[in-house]
């Protein structure tokens, strides 16, 4: 088998993600798009390190991870705020803006 | 070949060819199933999977703080606003903006095939691994932490001040004021002792009746004149339906005669 493979995982999985942000409504699963593409990317980061020998793809998947779990907090926190004063978690029920 | 080159072992190669196309039905399953919990058990299968094949690709510590960090903190997270937004909040199938689901399905194509053409064109040099077998080598948490705190502290110091920020962050954005002033014991006593004239009972209610032949719940106490007393069934049987009548004998007290007794038992229930 080729390492290439799980760079060809990756993409897919990414992909994937992407479609889910483009496609659902419900706020809570478009951000579990989000976090399947950052996991995605994680894995192309160790598939890299393993590619070139260096541990540094590694280090940089570990910050991704700590960024993401720093996003996810937050995002959530928005969410359940959002929630609160509109009673939904769509993501089509909010548009306080549009004129 | 070079001399170092990597060598995928047959053991991986299998493992990876049950563990991919798992990971990529359930990330699919994100895409199509209903409801927001099956979406996120799928999300959960996939990092988990995520997890076995970074230990797989000589990133032991990664997968764990994988498992540690997304399946556990992450998910949970997730599990728990799901929790309290409702778990039947499914999404609603109407189009608000035309075209959208299409347009939306042929970008994620598009991106797909981008993707997919880039991973296929590029040249990517021979695979070297990160410690050839060695459980001492590059690959191990040690060697990480080197790089982690020589290379990368300065990052390593912002992420922690980052995620401090987002921890407060949070606390900021779910805390709610205080409308109401806060219900003590003795603020429910007072406003109980104040709803008396209303007819509010300050006792509490009497307990179901125990009998000889039946000690449940749905069975009601009699009171000192023989007569049932209702409230000491529970308001949810009652308004169900559930509640059984005093046994023959006991109701034998008032009404003097068995065949009686029950009938006006069973009265009482149809009433309840």
């Amino acid at each position: 088998m080729d390492i290439t493979n799980y760079v060809v995982l990756a993409a897919v999985l990414f992909a994937i993600g992407a479609t889910t942000v483009l496609l659902r409504r419900n706020a809570i699963v478009v951000f579990m798009g989000v976090e399947l593409m950052l996991n995605a990317t994680n894995l192309a980061f160790v598939t890299f390190a393993r590619m070139h020998g260096d541990v540094t793809g590694q280090v940089l998947a570990f910050f991704v991870m700590v960024v993401a779990a720093a996003e996810v907090v937050v995002g959530l926190a928005i969410i359940v705020t959002i929630f609160r004063t509109r009673r939904s978690a769509s993501v089509d029920d909010v548009n306080l803006l549009k004129g | 070949m070079t001399p170092g080159a990597l060598e995928i072992s047959g053991g991986e190669t299998f493992l990876f060819w049950v563990i991919a196309p798992l990971m990529v039905l359930a990330a699919l399953g994100l895409l199509f199933v209903k409801r927001a919990v099956h979406a996120a058990m799928c999300l959960v299968f996939v990092m988990v999977s995520m997890a076995i094949l970074y230990i797989a690709q000589e990133a032991p510590f990664l997968g764990v703080v994988q498992v540690v960090v997304y399946t556990g903190a992450v998910m949970m997270l997730f599990l728990f606003v799901l929790m309290l937004v409702g778990v039947d909040a499914s999404d609603s199938l109407t189009e608000t903006i035309r075209g959208q689901r299409w347009i939306g399905l042929l970008i994620g194509i598009g991106l797909a095939a981008v993707l997919g053409g880039v991973v296929g064109r590029a040249a990517f040099p021979p695979a070297v691994g990160l410690s050839g077998g060695d459980p001492d080598g590059v690959a191990n948490p040690q060697a990480l932490a080197r790089v982690l705190f020589g290379d990368y502290v300065l990052a390593m110091e912002a992420v922690g001040v980052l995620l401090v920020t987002a921890a407060v962050g949070a606390l900021v954005l779910t805390h709610r004021r205080r409308l109401a002033p806060k219900q003590t014991q003795a603020s429910v006593a007072d406003a109980r002792i104040k709803a008396l004239p209303d007819g509010v009972v300050l006792t509490p209610l009497p307990s179901p009746g125990v009998y000889a032949r039946s000690n449940a719940m749905d069975t009601p106490a009699l009171g000192p004149d023989g007569e049932q007393v209702p409230q000491s069934v529970s308001r949810v049987l009652r308004i169900r339906g559930q509640e059984r009548p005093a046994p023959h004998g006991a109701v034998v007290v008032s009404t003097g005669s068995t065949r009686e007794g029950t009938g006006s038992a069973r009265d009482e229930e149809g009433d309840a």
